[in-house]
């Protein structure tokens, strides 16, 4: 089971990952509050109808430390001129806010995601090729839903340096994990996030608490839990499943390897026989034929797709633990008071 | 011309986006400028979205970076196309004559745009954010003037957004003004003490007016009335059964969720024999 530590209330927190301590560059990141309401923002204007909405983290890297510092958008890819455009896009960008003296460093990029689901080959292959061009990029996930439900819900990964390795040789089979030794669970590690304010903005906000008579929703005490429940144990489901076509894959793949090994195994020793009979008549022996001509051993299935699953299928399952534990602890408060009455 | 109702709704990222630009401005700039995005309604304007455009002060000229202005535009506009140019910014506690000119560019752009100021420098004592709308003054055909009329600020919030200044709030608190994002039941413990905290004040107050210290008000005491009857009368029995039913449904996908990952783990460990 995961060991989580309860954070301290003024300290940087430090939420162990199932993997360990974290052995990267990067240990802590920081980023500002500014960057923190840009990505709520652009989740709610954008990000209604399609899947996911990215966009570029900006800022630099200070001791082992990533702070973060500024960020901005992406378009979405509903145009034909998808590719040209992002590039083109992206360039104009960091030139323009270079010149009113905003750290045009790119130091990774974040990602909105659906009741948790974002391990995907395509949040694999960008990682990869962010963390292959800058060492200590991060990709942010950002939960809108969990958000909504009360808490802000931020956390970085950065890919491990095992599955770094993996995918720089592309090597997906079997054999090539094994030797890694990479499991679902370090494939990412979570790099914990603190969050920083200048002065001014704590003056801002003194200032916004001031002026802005919103009253204190409290969605976090809300009691109703069977609609998040649902959609989390549906997509689970369809996970699973998902898992278990590929464990199918993987099963005839092994029987037929072990077929073929019987098979291969019958013909030598029936070829020995023959050889011997042979050369009891005096006759010469059989050529050696090559064997792996006549039997061509199967393809192994990439296991690349199942080790995502799983950690996905793992992802699901936190979620939905530390949420069901959330409201067992509402629950019982909520006893608490009807016994009072 | 039209007028625009006098409520201007401001989204906190566009202020913490000037706070920001102010802090990065160039060595001998007083003061920052840039455009305001955003929508505009039939009586209200919101402010969504900001950026600064570089800009050259000195004491008889401006020039501001119009090609900038406008590139940024642009590229803003591929994200949220539904964002317009609704005026202009300006940090500082003062409207300066170069303001007019700025503004009668921003006019060109969008129709009666409105300036906003922040007073970054806290010269006042405190963040004054107030907003104007140019109108003409003077005598027509004679001398022609601009007036800046000002407008109510309001500040609006989405959801999410709220629940992020909330946190940023707490990071205020802090001694060294940073802050890890908890988890788990720490938050809703944290959550409880608020509410916790939010009826120790009531309480004190109805000691308070029973003790005969306060006046009593009668607003506060139907608001109090309606807090009590808030809390539904079910039966012991009833709650006991929909707590128990709830309970183990938690329960049991706990169970499934810890079954899956166990499942999973020895998968992951067979394959990798």
């Amino acid at each position: 089971m995961s060991s989580r530590k309860d954070s301290g209330s003024v300290s940087t927190a430090e939420m162990a990952s199932t993997g360990g301590t974290l052995d990267s560059p990067v240990k802590q990141i920081q980023i500002e509050g500014l960057v923190v309401l840009k990505i709520i923002k652009h989740y709610q204007e954008e990000g209604q109808g399609s899947e996911v909405v990215q966009g570029v983290l900006l800022g630099l890297v200070v001791d082992d430390r990533l702070e973060i510092t500024n960020c901005f958008p992406f378009p979405q890819h509903t145009e034909d001129d998808a590719d040209f455009d992002e590039v083109q896009y992206q360039m104009e960008m960091m030139r323009s806010l270079r010149h009113v003296n905003i750290d045009h460093l790119h130091v990774g990029w974040y990602q909105s995601t659906y009741y948790g689901s974002f391990v995907s080959r395509a949040l694999l292959d960008s990682q990869f090729s962010y963390q292959h061009a800058i060492e200590e990029s991060v990709v942010l996930i950002y939960d809108p839903i969990k958000t909504g439900q009360g808490s802000l819900s931020l956390k970085a990964y950065r890919l491990t340096p095992k599955l770094m390795e993996i995918c720089k040789e592309k090597d997906f089979t079997p054999e090539g994990l094994k030797k890694a030794s990479v499991g679902f669970e370090n494939m990412f590690e979570e790099v914990p996030i603190v969050i920083k304010n200048s002065h001014l903005i704590n003056v801002l906000l003194w200032e916004l608490e001031d002026k802005s008579t919103v009253a204190d929703k409290h969605e976090l005490l809300n009691l109703s839990s069977s609609n998040h429940l649902e959609k989390s144990l549906q997509l689970l489901m369809d996970r699973v499943d998902d898992l278990n076509q590929e464990i199918v894959k993987y099963n005839t793949y092994s029987r037929n390897l072990s077929k073929q090994q019987q098979q291969k195994h019958q013909y030598l020793q029936r070829r020995q026989q023959e050889n011997a009979q042979r050369q009891s008549r005096g006759e010469p022996p059989l050529p050696e034929e090559d064997i792996t001509k006549l039997f061509k051993p199967p393809q192994p299935p990439p296991r690349m797709d199942t080790l995502l699953i799983a950690g996905q299928i793992n992802n699901y399952c936190q979620n939905v633990k530390e949420f069901t534990s959330q409201n067992l602890g509402k629950l019982f408060m909520a006893e608490a008071l009807q016994g009072h009455n | 011309m039209s007028v625009f109702g006098p409520v201007v709704k401001i989204h906190p990222v566009v202020v913490a986006s000037i706070s920001d630009s102010y802090e990065r401005r160039n060595e001998g700039a007083s003061r920052v400028i840039g455009t305001l995005l955003g929508t505009i309604d039939k009586h209200s304007i919101e402010v969504t979205n900001c950026f600064s455009v570089p800009h050259n002060e000195s004491e008889d000229e401006v020039a501001v970076d119009m090609e900038f202005a406008k590139n940024m535009y642009e590229l803003h506009k591929r994200v949220s196309p539904t964002e317009v140019i609704i005026g202009w910014y300006a940090t500082g506690f003062d409207i300066t004559e170069h303001s007019v000119l700025i503004h009668e560019y921003y006019s060109r752009e969008a129709s009666n745009p409105i300036h906003l100021t922040v007073d970054t420098a806290l010269q006042s004592g405190k963040m004054n954010i107030r907003a104007y709308v140019s109108a003409q003054m003077g005598v027509p055909g004679k001398t022609v003037g601009v007036m800046f009329t000002p407008l109510t600020v309001k500040y609006i919030y989405y959801d999410t957004e709220r629940i992020g200044v909330d946190l940023l709030q707490r990071t205020r608190l802090a001694s060294t003004r940073t802050k890890g994002l908890t988890s788990d039941l720490s938050q809703v413990g944290s959550a409880a003490a608020r509410v916790q905290d939010m009826l120790t004040t009531v309480l004190a107050y109805i000691e308070d007016v029973l003790s005969g210290k306060v006046t009593a008000d009668n607003s506060v005491g139907r608001f109090l009335m309606d807090l009590v009857n808030k809390v539904p009368t079910i039966s012991a029995e009833d709650f006991e059964n929909m707590l128990n039913s709830n309970i183990n449904d938690l329960l049991m996908v706990t169970y499934l969720s810890n079954l899956t990952q166990a499942q999973i783990a020895l998968n992951e460990k067979l394959v990798l024999l």
